[in-house]
């Protein structure tokens, strides 16, 4: 019997600093596969991982942000960004990349992947998951 | 059955036992380990932060952790300790693990 | 799946046998604790019953995988511990395919195939695929992360 589990990618660490945003990045992308109930949570400075205009030529690392909007691609579509980790930060949604995905049942209109929640909201999320990897 | 949460970082000089105090929720356990311990300690900035939660969640601590750390005393009042065989069993009797890193 | 017998004390240990748990270490020999709390978990859940359906290491976490330590006498040796306990208990360890390239750690067809002068894997270890950890999330009744 194959069930299907409700699994979430926990974001928390900035990227560039430490590899950990790459690496599950990767994690999530071979996950896509298995086709099981898939939710990312970007709070704390994983937030930082979805800021728009990276520009790593300076450091000579490799930008990885480009990865983040095939997601969509990859049936990834529930995004849950925390309010006041954005807030404590001074951010806000619109210095956030753009993520979407594709409804192939409502001809393929293009739909908002990322949600922004509260903590509580998102403490009450992370409690209903089989599976929480963190990084 | 509710979720276990750890914590393996000093609240000192990381966000993560706050982070997990917020999210946590009612009826679930936090175990405090590795450096986490520290937080189990009465009489430091956090521990308001620490009993306040309490009042809704458990809080337990690696007993090996706060042996090896040298602060096995002086804990809040009601902060459980369990071994590396009650982590099991609190992993055991959960529904899921997250680990705040 | 589980055998339930009510138990009030967690340190006894005897509330639920035979759960499935997958382990992901994300950090390296001696730099973190996460190697070492992993492996007492890993050693508790067996001596209490339970079963390990993987042990996977990821991020520096596959640095655990090889064989070229040399720690002092007086400490612990953590690759030959988690060798000695995979040979015990026949524990499947997998170190990530990406993130070992990344790092060096080597085995017989990576060394053949990426020409490089010499593998490293200890003996117990071996090296494959992220789907094994998405795996074992599937699989497991439980999964634990032990990282920085």
């Amino acid at each position: 019997m194959s069930e299907i589990k409700k699994f979430m990618y926990v974001n928390r660490k900035a990227p560039y600093g430490t590899i950990y945003a790459w690496e599950s990045l990767e994690v999530v992308l071979i996950g896509a596969a298995f086709d099981q109930d898939v939710a990312l949570s970007f709070l704390d400075d994983g937030v930082y991982q979805l800021v728009k205009n990276q520009s790593t030529e300076q450091i000579g690392m490799k930008n990885f942000s480009p990865t983040y909007r095939t997601l969509g691609d990859y049936d990834i579509k529930t995004i849950y960004v925390e309010k006041e980790s954005l807030e404590e930060r001074g951010l806000s949604i619109d210095d956030l990349q753009h993520l979407i995905w594709e409804d192939e049942d409502e001809d393929w209109a293009e739909k908002d992947s990322i949600s922004v929640v509260s903590r509580e909201e998102l403490g009450k999320l992370m409690e209903q998951q089989d599976v929480v990897l963190s990084f | 059955m509710s979720m276990l949460h750890t914590v393996n970082k000093s609240p000192f000089n990381h966000d993560s036992l706050s982070s997990c105090l917020k999210c946590a929720q009612a009826g679930s356990t936090v175990l405090l380990i590795e450096d986490g311990v520290y937080a189990a300690r009465e009489g430091t900035k956090f521990s308001n932060e620490v009993k306040d939660a309490m009042k809704n969640i458990k809080v337990v601590a690696l007993a090996p952790d706060l042996d090896a750390r040298g602060v096995n005393n002086n804990l809040i009042d009601g902060v459980e300790q369990v071994d590396y065989a009650g982590f099991v069993s609190l992993a055991a009797e959960s529904h899921s693990v997250q680990s705040w890193l | 799946m589980h055998l339930l017998i009510f138990d009030s004390n967690h340190n006894n240990n005897k509330r639920y046998r035979n759960v499935k748990f997958g382990i992901v270490v994300n950090e390296g020999p001696y730099q973190h604790q996460a190697s070492d709390t992993a492996y007492h978990f890993t050693k508790a859940a067996l001596d209490n019953g339970h079963e390990i359906f993987r042990v996977f290491f990821y991020h520096d976490g596959v640095n655990n995988g090889t064989n070229l330590s040399t720690p002092p006498q007086d400490d612990r040796n953590v690759s030959l511990r988690w060798t000695q306990l995979a040979k015990e208990h026949d524990l499947d360890l997998v170190v990530c395919v990406a993130a070992a390239q990344r790092r060096g750690i080597v085995d017989q067809g990576e060394m053949e195939r990426n020409g490089k002068p010499a593998m490293n894997i200890a003996d117990g270890f071996r090296i494959s695929g992220l789907g094994q950890l998405i795996e074992a999330g599937i699989q497991a009744d439980r999964l634990l992360t032990f990282g920085d």
